[in-house]
C-alpha cells in the first residue's frame, strides 16, 4: 500500500489529500511512462506528453492514471471539449473516484455550464463527503450560479461570465513517483485563475486527512529520549506517539516537526515544501486537538518499529477519525518518524 | 479502513433566513395556511406566486432546499420572473455565506429595489387576508349586463376582481398589478401617475396591434372621464395591459400610469372584460365594507333617480331640473344651457314615458358623495322612441346634503 500527501496550493483548502493505492502492482510497471508524461507535462511540451499518453492508452486503454493525465494535458491545450471527454468517461468507468468529477466540474464551468459543474460536484461529494476541493469548488459554483441569477433578475451584462471562475483542478496524478513533486499551481491558464489542487486518483482511493504529517530533519527541541535496544521500546514509542500529538495539539509546530526523521519521506518529496505546509495547516486552525488511540506497535528491529493507530483531529472546521501507520526510527535516544501513512 | 469524517465548515454551507422575509413572514405564518380561494375557481390567482410565496415560506422555516427547487420548478415554466431569479441567487449564496438582505448584490440598485418591493407587495398580499365577507366599498350594485368588475389598489400593487352575482358584487381572484412609477392620483399629463377614480373599459386591443411592450391585451379605460376633466386633470392613453415578453412581471411602481398585469394574469381575465361595461376602479387604498353597510346608500340613490324619472315623466319642468346641480355639465352645455334645451323640448311633449332598467351604482374611491350611476333608459313620448345606456354622475350637496345630478350622458 503506498500512501502519498500532497501539498496543496491554496492555503484556503483544510485538508490533505492521501491517496491510497489499491493495485499497487500497474504502478510499477507505469512508473517510467508516467514519469516522462509528467516531466513533459511539466515542460510544457504537451504535444509530446499527448502523443506519449496516447500512445500508452493504446495498449492500456482503461488506465486511469494516464487517462487523467490525458485529461490534464487536453486542459492545457484548450481542448475543452476533449478533455471533457475523457473526464467524463473516466467518472463513469470510475465513479468512486471523485477527481475526474472535480475536473469534469471545472472544465464545465470554464464553459459557463454550472448546472452541470454543480452535478459534477454533488458526484464528487457524494462518493467523498469530505472532499473538501469539491467544497470549494461547489461554493464557488453556487456564488457563480448566485450571481448569475442575480443578473438575470437585475437584467446586468452577463459579458464576464465564464473567466471569472475560479476552481480548482485537481493535477495530482503525476505525484504519485516521490520525485515528481508538485506540478499544481506552477501553470495556470493566464486568464482563468484556477485554483490547483493537487491529488492523485491513478487506481486509488483518495481519502482526505484532515492533517498530514511527514518527515523532518534534525530534531531541534526533544521529545522522550529512548534508550537504543531498550526492552521497553514499546513505552517509548507510546511516549513519542503522546508527544508528538501534544506538539501537535499545542500548535507548537518547531516541536512537532522536530518528530521527522531527517529521512523522512515527505510526500511530494520535498521537505521543504512539506514542512512549509505543516506549518501553515498546523498554524492556521484556532484550535487542534489531535488524541492517539489503541496503538497497535510492531518493533521491526532494534533500530525499527511500526505502530498502527486510531488518530482523531479535530479543529473548528474539521473533525475526523484515522487509521494511521507510522514507521519509527531510532536515532540516537529518540525514535523519530520515517514515514506516515493513512488507512 | 476508512476513517471517519464530519466537515462542519463554519460560515460556509451555512443557512441564513434572509431577514427582510423573516419579519414580513412571521406576520403571515397565521395566515397563510388558510389562504383559500374563492368559489370561483375558473379564474385562480397566477400559481407562479403561490410557488413564490411557498418558496419565501420555506426559507423562512429554514428549508432551504425545498426553497430552491420551489424557485427553480417555478423558473421553469417561467423563466422571466426576475424575482424568482434574485431568490434564486440568494439561495445559492447563502449556500457559502450568510445573507443579509433579499437581493444579496450590488449595482443597479433600482432595479433592486423594485424587486423587494415586488416581494414586499406579493407578501403582504398573503399576510392580509382578503376580507372575503366584505367588498370593496366602491361596488354599491352592479348592472345586469356586467358581469366582473375590477378594483385595483395602488399602494398594494394588487388588482382585484369581482363577479356580479344578481347585483351584488363576490370575489373571485386577485392579482400582482403594477401602477405608475410616481404613484396614484394622476394630476396632468406625464406625471407617471395612475389616476384614482371609477372608469370603464373603453376598448379591446389585440396583441397584433400591440407593441411587445404591451404584452398579450391591452384595455384602454377612459380616463380622464367628466369628474377628472372638471377638475383639469389631463394625460390620456391609461391602459390596463400585459408586460413585455421578456417580463413575467414588473416592480409595483414602473409603469407610465397604466395598470399592467402579468400576461398570464391578464389572460386569464381578458375574455370577461366587456368593453363599455366592465367597471374599473382605481383607488389609492381600498375601502372595504359589509355588503349591508351600503344598502342605505345604495337605497338613497335608488329613491332620488325614482324621483327624477318621476319628475321627468311629469313634464314639470322646474321639479325636473331641480335633480340637476347649479355646477351641471354635459357635452358643454351648463346649466343654463341645458335648462334652456330641456324647457323648450318639454313644450312639444304631451307625454313622455320613462324606463330606467339595470342600474349600475359606483362610489367613487375615497369619497362619501360621489357615484357614478348607469343604466338602460327606454324613452317613448309623443314624437320620440329611443332607447340608450346612460352615465350620470351624482354628487351630495354640501349643503342641505341632497344628491344631484353634475354630469349626465349617454353612452
Amino acid at each position: 500500500m503506498k500512501t502519498t500527501c500532497f501539498r496543496r496550493t491554496t492555503p484556503s483548502v483544510a485538508a490533505c489529500i492521501v491517496a491510497l493505492l489499491l493495485t499497487a502492482s500497474p504502478l510499477l510497471v507505469h512508473a517510467d511512462e508516467l514519469q516522462e508524461v509528467a516531466r513533459l507535462y511539466k515542460q510544457g511540451n504537451f504535444a509530446a506528453a499527448l502523443e506519449k499518453a496516447d500512445a500508452y492508452l493504446a495498449a492500456k486503454p482503461r488506465d486511469a492514471q494516464m487517462r487523467f493525465n490525458k485529461g490534464l494535458i487536453l486542459t492545457e491545450q484548450n481542448k475543452i471539449a476533449d478533455a471533457i471527454r475523457v473526464f467524463s468517461a473516466l467518472s463513469e468507468d470510475f465513479p468512486e473516484l471523485p477527481e475526474p468529477y472535480n475536473n469534469l466540474a471545472v472544465l464545465h464551468a470554464s464553459q459557463g455550464q454550472y448546472e452541470k459543474a454543480k452535478t459534477a460536484l454533488e458526484m464528487a461529494i457524494r462518493t467523498h463527503p469530505s472532499y473538501s476541493t469539491a467544497h470549494e469548488n461547489l461554493g464557488d459554483i453556487y456564488a457563480k450560479m448566485a450571481s448569475q441569477a442575480y443578473g438575470k433578475a437585475l437584467q446586468l451584462d452577463k459579458s464576464n461570465t465564464a473567466a471569472q471562475t475560479k476552481l480548482a483542478m485537481i493535477k495530482d496524478l503525476f505525484t504519485g513517483k516521490p520525485d515528481s513533486t508538485k506540478i499544481a499551481s506552477a501553470r495556470q491558464a493566464p486568464e482563468a485563475p484556477v485554483r490547483v489542487a493537487e491529488k492523485t486518483p491513478e487506481k486509488t482511493v483518495e481519502k482526505p486527512v484532515p492533517e498530514k504529517v511527514v518527515a523532518t530533519e534534525k530534531p531541534k527541541p526533544t521529545p522522550e529520549p529512548v534508550s537504543a535496544g531498550s526492552p521497553d521500546s514499546s513505552g517509548e514509542i507510546t511516549q513519542t506517539l503522546k508527544a508528538w500529538a501534544k506538539a501537535w495539539s499545542d500548535k507548537d509546530v518547531s516541536a512537532y516537526l522536530a518528530f521527522y526523521a531527517s529521512d523522512f519521506k515527505a510526500p511530494g518529496g520535498s521537505r521543504q515544501a512539506w514542512e512549509k505546509n505543516r506549518h501553515e495547516r498546523i498554524s492556521k486552525p484556532k484550535s487542534i486537538q489531535v488524541s492517539v488511540a489503541d496503538p497497535d506497535i510492531e518493533i521491526t528491529d532494534a533500530t525499527h518499529a511500526k505502530v498502527r493507530f486510531r488518530q482523531s483531529y479535530r479543529s473548528e472546521s474539521i473533525k475526523s477519525t484515522t487509521t494511521k501507520a507510522l514507521t519509527f526510527v531510532r536515532s540516537g535516544e529518540r525514535w523519530l518518524i520515517q514515514q506516515e501513512n493513512v488507512r | 479502513m476508512p476513517g471517519v469524517m464530519v466537515i462542519l465548515f463554519p460560515g460556509r454551507l451555512r443557512w441564513l433566513v434572509i431577514r427582510l422575509m423573516a419579519g414580513l413572514l412571521t406576520c403571515c405564518m397565521a395566515a397563510l395556511p388558510a389562504f383559500s380561494r374563492s368559489p370561483s375557481q375558473e379564474l385562480s390567482a397566477s400559481g407562479a406566486e403561490a410557488l413564490l410565496i411557498k418558496s419565501l415560506h420555506e426559507i423562512n422555516d429554514n428549508r432551504m432546499d425545498a426553497a430552491l427547487n420551489g424557485i427553480e420548478r417555478l423558473l421553469k415554466t417561467n423563466p422571466n420572473f426576475r424575482l424568482a431569479h434574485l431568490i434564486k441567487g440568494d439561495l445559492l449564496l447563502a449556500r457559502t455565506r450568510s445573507i443579509h438582505s433579499l437581493g444579496e448584490t450590488s449595482g443597479a440598485e433600482q432595479q433592486l429595489a423594485g424587486l423587494r418591493e415586488e416581494a414586499q407587495a406579493r407578501l403582504q398580499r398573503y399576510a392580509e387576508q382578503i376580507p372575503h365577507e366584505k367588498i370593496p366599498r366602491y361596488l354599491l350594485q352592479m348592472h345586469a349586463d356586467q358581469k366582473y368588475a375590477v378594483v385595483v389598489d395602488t399602494s398594494k400593487a394588487r388588482l382585484y376582481i369581482y363577479q356580479n352575482v344578481q347585483g351584488t358584487a363576490r370575489y373571485v381572484t386577485d392579482y400582482y398589478a403594477t401602477s405608475g412609477k410616481n404613484g396614484a392620483d394622476k394630476l396632468k399629463e406625464g406625471d407617471k401617475k395612475t389616476p384614482i377614480g371609477v372608469y370603464f373599459i373603453t376598448a379591446k386591443v389585440p396583441r397584433e396591434k400591440l407593441t411587445d411592450f404591451y404584452g398579450s391585451n391591452a384595455f384602454p379605460i377612459n380616463y380622464p372621464n367628466e369628474w377628472d376633466k372638471r377638475h383639469g386633470r389631463s394625460g390620456f392613453g391609461i391602459w390596463l395591459h400585459g408586460t413585455p415578453s421578456d417580463t413575467y412581471s414588473r416592480p409595483p411602481r414602473a409603469s407610465d400610469g397604466c395598470v399592467v398585469l402579468t400576461n398570464q394574469d391578464l389572460d386569464a381575465i381578458a375574455t370577461r372584460m366587456q368593453v363599455g361595461m366592465t367597471p374599473v376602479i382605481i383607488s389609492s387604498r381600498v375601502e372595504w365594507s359589509i355588503p349591508g353597510d351600503n344598502i342605505a346608500l345604495r337605497n338613497e340613490l335608488a329613491r332620488q333617480m325614482e324621483l327624477w324619472r318621476k319628475d321627468w315623466e311629469s313634464r314639470n319642468i322646474d321639479t325636473y331640473l331641480s335633480h340637476y346641480s347649479h355646477d351641471f355639465s354635459s357635452n358643454g352645455e351648463n346649466i343654463t344651457q341645458w335648462s334652456q334645451h330641456k324647457r323648450q323640448i318639454n313644450h312639444s311633449k304631451t307625454w313622455i314615458k320613462i324606463g330606467i332598467s339595470k342600474v349600475g351604482m359606483f362610489l367613487y374611491p375615497d369619497r362619501d358623495d360621489l357615484v357614478v350611476v348607469h343604466f338602460d333608459q327606454d324613452y317613448s313620448s309623443n314624437n320620440l322612441v329611443n332607447k340608450m345606456k346612460k352615465r350620470q354622475y351624482w354628487l351630495k350637496e354640501k349643503t342641505g346634503g341632497r344628491w344631484k345630478i353634475i354630469h349626465e350622458d349617454a353612452v
